[in-house]
């Protein structure tokens, strides 16, 4: 297996890379950390004309506290991340969501902003995104624009970034004090894909459930918000009958699911609810609510 | 067979890398779809590290990059350029193994052997983060590296006898490591 033939840039501004892709547009690919972009040019699924390296863009690798919100810069790795006291204190869910990604020498070269572009369904990043309601930077040839995950992942492999884009950073806003987190996922063997996911969020005020959030992966062709689920929660109290009830939402929101040899539909189905109760019920307990 | 015209594209301009490999400077032209284990293997005739699957499932081809492990089908050779790596033929030399290697002999950790220099890159980073590791963190680091020969449990068995060794001689007062 060996890639097709491309030229190679390695630009070493955000700017460099953005008008690279301006001139080449769709033609051109860009090469974050690889670890998914690699086998799909050693399978030929890709074919792009010009590889643009981002690898030797300093600026883009960084994790920092920006105003109270976390943000990351596109190209920090995912080891940049697990190992970052700052993403592991004040965003749990998504220190947690990292070590649940691929094997350490995956994580050792992929990258934060790599996993958000490629929207892989089954990856946890995107989850991530969307339950804690993270933000996209974007840069273009001479412009710039923000987008938020719940405008951001719109398909399989498929995301709102045009042809001349780059992701730059994705930011974390703040988690209000008291909030409860949950995200866990079923693999056939501890970081293979995840047959399905869910990343949940939970307040709990004055013995109820003020709010929630609950997200599932690798059962829709992107992350999917159980809104009605987190609907039902809010003014119960928490509990496995309040659990069950958001678990069948998820079960019903998860409309159709891929079946393939790993997993059916079905059972992709009875994932989805038995993780989402689980979640509630871990992310209530770290909420200080008794369950 | 038909060819796409992508097929058919004449080969892309070659550049010129630096890297260091094993302590070893090396300059080299290299087209830019060339992967880094293909460069390893072809063009330095390190033929230790070995590909399995080639894209990123098996961890047979595991390196260290800086110090830390990659998959070395997952990089091109131009995206090593000005790095520093470590094959497995930098760790252990004829007649004088690295004692993660030692530990695999000694255990049975291989049988073929074709996974074996890939898991041994792997367990080389696991120690430096985990001296002391459980068979839990063993599992999980390992979990990137297939083995179809041994049933893993032999394998555990050399990282925990690796892991001994290797604190025993960082201990103080130990005898200085014959690497050092």
């Amino acid at each position: 297996m060996k890639p097709p033939v491309f030229e190679y840039a390695s630009p070493r501004s955000v700017a460099e890379a953005a008008a690279l892709l301006g001139a080449h547009g769709g033609e051109a690919k860009l090469l974050a950390g690889g670890q998914s972009l690699m086998p799909l040019l050693a399978m030929r699924l890709a074919r792009p004309s010009l590889l643009v390296d981002l690898g030797r863009i300093a600026e883009l690798d960084y994790v920092r506290d920006d105003g109270g919100e976390i943000a990351i810069g596109a190209m920090a790795t995912k080891t940049t991340v697990e190992r970052s006291a700052l993403v592991r204190e004040r965003q749990p869910l998504f220190h947690h969501a990292t070590r649940l990604i691929g094997h350490p020498q995956i994580r050792n070269r992929g990258t934060v902003g790599g996993s958000m572009a490629q929207a892989d369904p089954a990856a946890e990043y995107p989850a991530a995104a969307l339950a804690l309601g993270a933000t996209m930077r974007i840069a273009r040839e001479g412009g710039e624009r923000s987008v938020e995950a719940a405008d951001f992942f719109l398909s399989a492999l498929t995301t709102a970034l045009e042809p001349g884009e780059v992701l730059t950073e994705v930011r974390l806003p703040r988690l209000a004090p008291g909030t409860g987190w949950s995200v866990l996922e079923v693999s056939r063997r501890h970081g293979d894909f995840a047959i399905a996911g869910t990343a949940v969020t939970l307040s709990v005020e004055a013995g109820r459930i003020a709010s929630a959030r609950i997200v599932l992966f690798g059962v829709a062709p992107s992350p999917l918000r159980v809104r009605a689920g987190e609907e039902a929660l809010v003014g119960e109290r928490p509990g496995p009958a309040a659990w069950e009830l958001a678990a069948e939402k998820a079960r019903t929101a998860a409309e159709e699911p891929l079946s393939d040899p790993h997993a059916s539909a079905e059972y992709r189905r009875h994932l989805a609810a038995v993780l989402v109760a689980r979640a509630l019920t871990e992310a209530a307990r770290r909420a200080g609510a008794s369950s | 067979m038909t060819r796409s015209p992508a097929e058919e594209r004449p080969s892309a301009a070659a550049r010129r890398i630096r890297v260091t490999v094993n302590g070893l400077a090396h300059e080299a032209l290299v087209e830019p779809r060339t992967t880094l284990a293909d460069f390893l293997r072809g063009d330095l005739g390190l033929g230790g590290t070995h590909l399995g699957c080639e894209h990123g499932v098996c961890g047979a081809c595991t390196i260290l990059l800086e110090g830390r492990t990659v998959r070395a089908c997952l990089m091109l050779a131009v995206q090593a350029d000005g790095r520093r790596l470590t094959t497995i033929e930098g760790l252990g030399h004829e007649g004088e193994l690295h004692p993660i290697q030692q530990a695999f002999v000694e255990e049975h950790g291989l049988q073929c052997g074709f996974c074996t220099p890939g898991f041994v890159m792997s367990v080389h980073e696991l120690l430096e983060l985990h001296p002391d590791p459980s068979d839990e963190e063993i599992r999980e680091f390992l979990g990137g590296n297939l083995c179809r020969c041994t049933g893993y449990k032999a394998i555990l068995r050399s990282v925990r006898l690796a892991a001994r060794r290797l604190r025993e001689a960082r201990a103080p007062g130990a005898a200085p490591a014959e690497e050092a």
